[in-house]
C-alpha cells in the first residue's frame, strides 16, 4: 500500500502515525487490524505512516519523517530520549489537531525509562564500545512531559480493539470507552477465577489499568502491570498483599520496574516495599 | 420397599419428599437436558468450584470441598464423595441472569432516518442445579431490583422467567459464611422448583428431594426415587440445623440499616480505606450487586451504533462522575457507598437487605476485607463505651 | 409497570442559541411519541453513536408544539446535542423522574430560584403558573448566572415581569451591567417573602441549592415547602444501573425533584 496523492476535495479526516523511542509494536497494531483496515481507510486518509511507506531517497525520506500536516488525528508511539525527539514532538503537536499517545513508551516512558533510576553514562559505558558516539538524554519521558496530549492509550503493546475504539470514537465525536478501573473488573466480567485468592499467585491486577481483557489471569498467571497504574491505585495495600503472597522486597520493587517503571503512581513502591520489610504484616490466612 | 418399582409414577411427593441416589442426580441432568434446559451447575475448574454449563452429572464436583478465609479460597478433597459440600464459589447465578455484558439495542442511520431496534434474542431456558439458599435469596433480591419497580428489565425478565431453580440446602458452610445471621439459610426459602438435601454417610450417598412447583414435581416424577425414609429426613434436617451453628462469620446483632445510616462519619471508614484497593472485586462477586454502565459502540461505517450494558462497580471513579469530577473520589467514600448500600439503604430502595450472607466479598477481596468485621467495628463505635469516642 | 425499551426517534424542529455554550432544541416525534412530560421531569436524549444524557424538559410548549430541552455543551454527548440542527434526529426516552410538585404549590406564593442552567427545568413551572395565574399567589423568579452572557432566557424573563416578579443577578458583571451582583440568595433580601404562604422550587449547582434551601429555612419556610432538583450521574434512568444514588434515594426514580426535608441531612455528608 502506498500513499497516493489525494484530491483536495477528499472529505476524510487525516491520520498520522509517529514513532519515537519504541519497538514499533504499538503502531504495528494498526496494521494488525486486518479486517478493519480497509474500512478504516475509507473513513480516514492515512497521510503519514512510515511503517506502510516504501523507502525513499534521503531527501524524500526526511520529508516523510517530518510530515508537514496538518493532521486531524495523530497517533504517537514511543518516548522522548533524545534532544532531537524533544524538538520533533513539538512539531508533531503543532501539526496535529488531536494527539493520542499509544503504548507504555509514549504514555509512561517505557521500559527504557529504567535509565531514569540509574546513571545513563554507566549504561552507555557498559553497552557501547564507543559511548561517545551516542547522544541521548539522561531520562526517557512520556510524550505528555513535553507537549499537551489529548488522549493516552495504555499498554505494552496496546490492545487492537482499544485502538480501533479510540479511532472510531474520535470519528463519531464521542468519548472513547477506555475505562481507568482495575484489571479485576475484566477478570470478573469474563468469569476468570482470581489467581491470587484461589492459587496464591501474586497479581498486579487490583492496581493495573484495564484494557488487555485480563489476558494473563485467564491463563492462570498473575498480571504484571503492562497497562500501567489504574485510576488512583492503592500501592500501599497492594505492596502489603504482594508481600503476603510471598514476594520479597526486591521482587516487589522489580515487578513495578518494567514497561511503566517511570509512572509517577509507582514512585512510592521502593519505600513501601522497604516498610513492609521493617514491619511484616500478620499472616492473613 | 416398592419405591424402585414406582420410579416413573407421577406421584406427588408430599411434604415428606422423596429420596434418590447418585443415579437420581445423573437422571436429573439428563431429564433437564431432554426437556430443553441449558443446565448450569457447579464443577471443579481452575482450582475452584465454578458455575458452568453441564452436559452430565459426572461433571459435578464430587468429592470436592472448599476451605475459605478472607482473601483465600482453596479446594479440599473430601472422602465422602459429596457433590454439594462446598460454599459459595467465585461466581454467582447473576453471571447468567444478569450477564456482565449484553447488547440492549442498536441504532442505524437508514436514508437519513434513525432506526432504533431492541435486542430481543431468545434467551436459553436455564436450569440452575445446586443453588445455595443464600443465592436463592440473592436471585429474589435481584428480581426485586430489576423487575419489581416501575420499569422492568426485559432481558433479565426473559432469562429469569424461564429459569428452573434447583436448590441444594447447605450442610457444609464455609468459614466466611454468615447466611444464618442474615436469615437467608442454610435451609432453603421460597421460590425454588426443587430442593434437595445431600446426605453422604455410612448408609450411602443420597438426596432428600422435595418439589416447590408443578414443573419441579413433574421433573421429580421422572427420576428414580423412593419415598423418603425417616432416617434420611432426620439426618438431612440435622445436617442443615448443624450448619446454622457452624457459620464462620456473623453480622453484629443490630439494626444494620440504622447502623449504616448512623455511622457515615465514623473513623472506621478511614481505616478500611487504608486497606481497600478499590479494585471492585467485592461488587463483581456479590450475587446481588446489580450496577451497570452503558457503552455506545460505533462501527467504522459510522451508520451503525450499538448500546451495550456492562457490569459496573461503585468502586470505579467514573461511577459517580459528573461534569466537574466524581462525587465519590476517595476510597473511603467508595467503600462506604458499597457497604452502606448493601446493608442499609438497600432497604430504602428495594425493601430488603442487599446482603444475603454468602461471604463472597470476604473471600474474593484480594486483601481480605471482611464486611462482618467492618460492621462489627462500626457497631462498636456506636456503643456508649466505644473505645475511641469522637469529639462533638 | 413498563418495560425498558429503546428510545424513540424524535426530530429536531428548532435549535436556538441561549448563551455562548447553551442551546435550546425543540423535538417532535418522528413516529410514535412518548407519554406527556411534567415540569421537572427529564428525558434521556441519545445522540446517534455518541451516547445519551439526562436533560430536564425546559418547555412543554415549543413553537412547533414540541418538547424543548436546553443543553449546555460540556461533554461529548451534550456537545453533539448542542450541534443539532433542524432536520436532525435523536433518540428520546422518558418521561423520567418525579417532577415539581405544583399541586402542593397551588394557592400559595411560588418562589422559583435558579442558578445557571438550573433555570431550564424551572421554566415550565413559570409557564404553568402563568397559564393558571389565578390558581397561585405571588410568583417570584430569582435567577443567578456567572456573567450577564450566561443568563438564560433573558428576553423571556422580561416578559414574565408583567405577571410576576423576576430578578436576575450575576457573579461577575461585565461592562454595562446595571443589575444585581452576587449570589442568588442576596436577591431574597429584597423580596417581601411571606414564609408561611410560600412554596419554593430551587434548581442549580448543588452548593447553591444547599445554601439557598438553608437560607429559606432560616427565613421561615418549612423544609418540606422547599423543593430541590438534584443531579447525579445517570446511566439508565429506570432505577437499574445504580449510578444516581444519594444515600437512600435513587434520584432517577425518587428524584430529581425532592423535598428539602428528605435530603437536607444527606447533602451535609461529604462524598455521599
Amino acid at each position: 500500500m502506498t500513499l497516493q496523492p489525494v484530491p483536495a476535495t477528499d472529505p476524510r479526516p487525516t491520520l498520522a502515525v509517529w514513532k519515537f523511542a519504541s519497538c514499533d509494536g504499538c503502531q504495528l497494531t494498526l496494521l494488525d487490524c486486518e479486517d478493519e483496515l480497509l474500512g478504516l481507510t475509507e473513513r480516514v486518509r492515512i497521510d503519514h505512516f512510515l511503517e506502510m511507506t516504501p523507502a525513499e531517497g534521503a531527501d524524500g525520506g526526511r520529508a516523510r519523517l517530518e510530515g508537514r500536516g496538518p493532521y486531524d488525528l495523530s497517533l504517537v508511539e514511543g518516548s522522548i530520549t533524545t534532544a532531537e525527539d524533544a524538538e520533533r514532538i513539538r512539531h508533531v503537536r503543532r501539526v496535529s489537531r488531536y494527539l493520542v499517545t499509544i503504548g507504555a513508551c509514549a504514555t509512561a516512558g517505557g521500559i527504557q525509562a529504567l535509565r531514569n533510576f540509574a546513571d545513563v553514562d554507566d549504561f552507555l559505558a557498559a553497552v557501547y564500545a564507543r559511548p561517545e558516539y551516542i547522544s541521548t538524554l539522561a531520562t526517557s519521558t512520556p510524550i505528555s512531559a513535553h507537549v499537551p496530549v489529548d488522549f493516552e492509550l495504555r499498554g505494552c503493546p496496546i490492545d487492537r480493539g482499544q485502538l480501533l475504539e479510540v479511532v472510531t470514537a474520535h470519528l463519531a465525536g464521542r468519548k472513547p470507552r477506555i475505562p481507568g478501573h482495575s484489571v479485576c473488573f475484566e477478570c470478573k466480567r469474563r468469569g476468570t477465577t482470581c489467581v491470587t485468592v484461589a492459587h496464591g499467585t501474586p497479581c498486579l491486577g487490583p492496581v493495573t489499568h484495564a484494557g488487555c481483557g485480563a489476558l494473563c489471569p485467564a491463563y492462570g498467571r498473575g498480571c504484571y502491570g503492562c497497562f500501567g497504574p489504574s485510576d488512583k491505585p492503592d500501592l500501599r495495600s497492594m505492596v502489603a498483599q504482594l508481600r503476603r503472597d510471598g514476594m520479597s522486597e526486591r521482587d516487589i520493587q522489580r515487578v513495578f520496574r518494567t514497561f511503566n517503571a517511570a509512572s509517577p503512581e509507582y514512585a512510592p513502591v521502593p519505600e513501601l516495599a522497604a516498610e513492609e520489610r521493617r514491619d511484616p504484616p500478620a499472616e492473613g490466612s | 420397599m416398592t419405591a424402585d418399582a414406582d420410579v416413573n409414577a407421577a406421584r406427588p411427593p408430599g411434604p415428606d419428599g422423596l429420596v434418590m441416589g447418585k443415579d437420581g442426580l445423573a437422571a436429573l441432568v439428563d431429564v433437564l437436558i431432554r426437556r430443553g434446559f441449558t443446565v448450569v451447575g457447579p464443577t471443579a475448574r481452575d482450582g475452584a468450584i465454578v458455575l458452568a454449563e453441564l452436559t452430565s452429572a459426572d461433571e459435578l464436583p464430587y468429592g470436592w470441598g472448599v476451605e475459605l478465609e478472607a482473601g483465600r479460597y482453596r479446594l479440599r478433597e473430601r472422602s465422602d464423595g459429596a457433590a454439594f459440600a462446598h460454599a459459595a464459589g467465585p461466581q454467582s447465578w447473576k453471571s447468567f441472569l444478569h450477564p456482565s455484558r449484553v447488547r440492549e439495542w442498536s441504532a442505524d442511520r437508514v436514508e437519513g432516518e434513525l432506526v432504533l431496534t431492541a435486542d430481543r434474542g431468545t434467551p436459553p431456558r436455564y436450569a440452575f442445579l445446586g443453588v445455595r439458599p443464600c443465592d436463592l435469596r440473592a436471585i429474589a433480591v435481584q428480581d426485586r431490583v430489576l423487575t419489581g419497580g416501575a420499569y422492568r428489565d426485559p432481558g433479565y425478565e426473559g432469562r429469569r422467567s424461564g429459569a428452573l431453580l434447583i436448590v441444594v440446602e447447605c450442610t457444609e458452610p464455609g468459614a466466611t459464611c454468615f447466611c444464618a445471621s442474615m436469615g437467608t439459610g442454610p435451609a432453603a426459602g421460597p421460590g425454588h422448583d426443587l430442593v434437595m438435601t445431600e446426605v453422604a454417610d455410612a448408609r450411602g450417598h443420597r438426596f432428600w428431594v422435595r418439589s416447590g412447583s408443578r414443573e419441579g414435581a413433574e421433573i421429580l416424577a421422572e427420576l428414580p426415587t423412593r419415598p423418603a425414609d425417616a432416617e434420611t429426613r432426620e439426618t438431612a434436617r440435622a445436617g442443615v440445623t448443624a450448619a446454622a451453628d457452624r457459620m464462620g462469620r456473623s453480622m453484629p446483632e443490630a439494626d444494620l440499616r440504622e447502623l449504616m445510616a448512623g455511622t457515615l462519619d465514623a473513623p472506621r471508614w478511614d481505616d478500611v480505606a487504608g486497606r481497600c484497593l478499590t479494585c471492585g472485586n467485592c461488587t463483581m462477586v456479590c450475587p446481588t450487586c446489580f450496577c451497570t454502565t452503558t457503552e455506545d459502540v460505533t462501527d467504522l461505517t459510522g451508520d451503525h451504533a450499538e448500546r451495550w450494558r456492562l457490569w459496573d462497580s461503585c468502586f470505579d471513579l467514573d461511577f459517580s462522575n459528573l461534569h466537574g469530577g466524581p462525587v465519590r473520589a476517595s476510597a473511603r467514600s467508595r467503600y462506604r457507598q458499597w457497604m452502606t448500600h448493601k446493608l442499609g439503604t438497600w432497604y430504602d430502595q428495594f425493601g430488603s437487605s442487599g446482603c444475603v450472607g454468602c461471604g463472597r466479598c470476604i473471600v474474593w477481596c484480594p486483601v481480605g476485607i471482611d464486611i462482618t468485621e467492618e460492621a462489627a467495628a462500626l457497631h462498636d463505635w456506636t456503643r456508649p463505651e466505644r473505645p475511641d469516642p469522637e469529639p462533638s | 409497570m413498563s418495560t425498558v425499551v429503546p428510545p424513540l426517534p424524535y426530530r429536531v424542529v428548532d435549535s436556538r442559541a441561549e448563551t455562548g455554550d447553551t442551546r435550546s432544541i425543540e423535538l417532535v416525534p418522528a413516529g410514535e411519541g412518548l407519554a406527556p412530560f411534567s415540569p421537572g421531569q427529564f428525558a434521556m436524549i441519545y445522540a446517534f453513536g455518541v451516547g445519551d444524557v439526562p436533560v430536564s424538559v425546559s418547555s412543554l410548549r415549543g413553537g412547533h408544539g414540541g418538547l424543548v430541552h436546553t443543553v449546555r455543551a460540556v461533554g461529548a454527548v451534550s456537545t453533539a446535542l448542542y450541534r443539532l440542527r433542524p432536520g436532525d434526529t435523536v433518540g428520546l426516552s422518558g418521561p423520567y423522574g418525579t417532577g415539581w410538585d405544583l399541586g402542593a404549590a397551588a394557592g400559595h406564593d411560588v418562589l422559583v430560584i435558579a442558578g445557571g442552567i438550573g433555570l431550564a427545568p424551572l421554566r415550565p413551572v413559570v409557564h404553568a403558573v402563568l397559564d393558571r395565574r389565578d390558581a397561585y399567589g405571588r410568583l417570584a423568579v430569582l435567577a443567578g448566572a456567572r456573567t450577564p452572557a450566561d443568563l438564560l432566557y433573558r428576553d423571556e424573563i422580561g416578559s414574565w415581569r408583567d405577571a410576576a416578579r423576576a430578578e436576575v443577578t450575576v457573579d461577575r458583571p461585565g461592562p454595562g451591567w446595571r443589575g444585581a451582583v452576587g449570589v442568588v440568595t442576596t436577591l431574597l433580601d429584597h423580596l417581601d417573602l411571606r414564609p408561611g404562604r410560600t412554596r419554593a422550587l430551587v434548581c442549580g449547582p448543588e452548593v447553591m441549592m444547599r445554601h439557598t434551601a438553608r437560607d429559606l429555612v432560616a427565613r421561615g419556610l418549612a423544609p418540606h415547602h422547599v423543593q430541590v432538583s438534584l443531579e447525579r450521574n445517570m446511566r439508565c434512568a429506570t432505577g437499574h444501573c445504580g449510578h444516581c444514588q444519594l444515600g437512600p434515594l435513587l434520584l432517577c426514580r425518587d428524584g430529581p425533584v425532592v423535598g428539602y426535608d428528605r435530603v437536607a441531612h444527606l447533602l451535609l455528608v461529604r462524598e455521599l
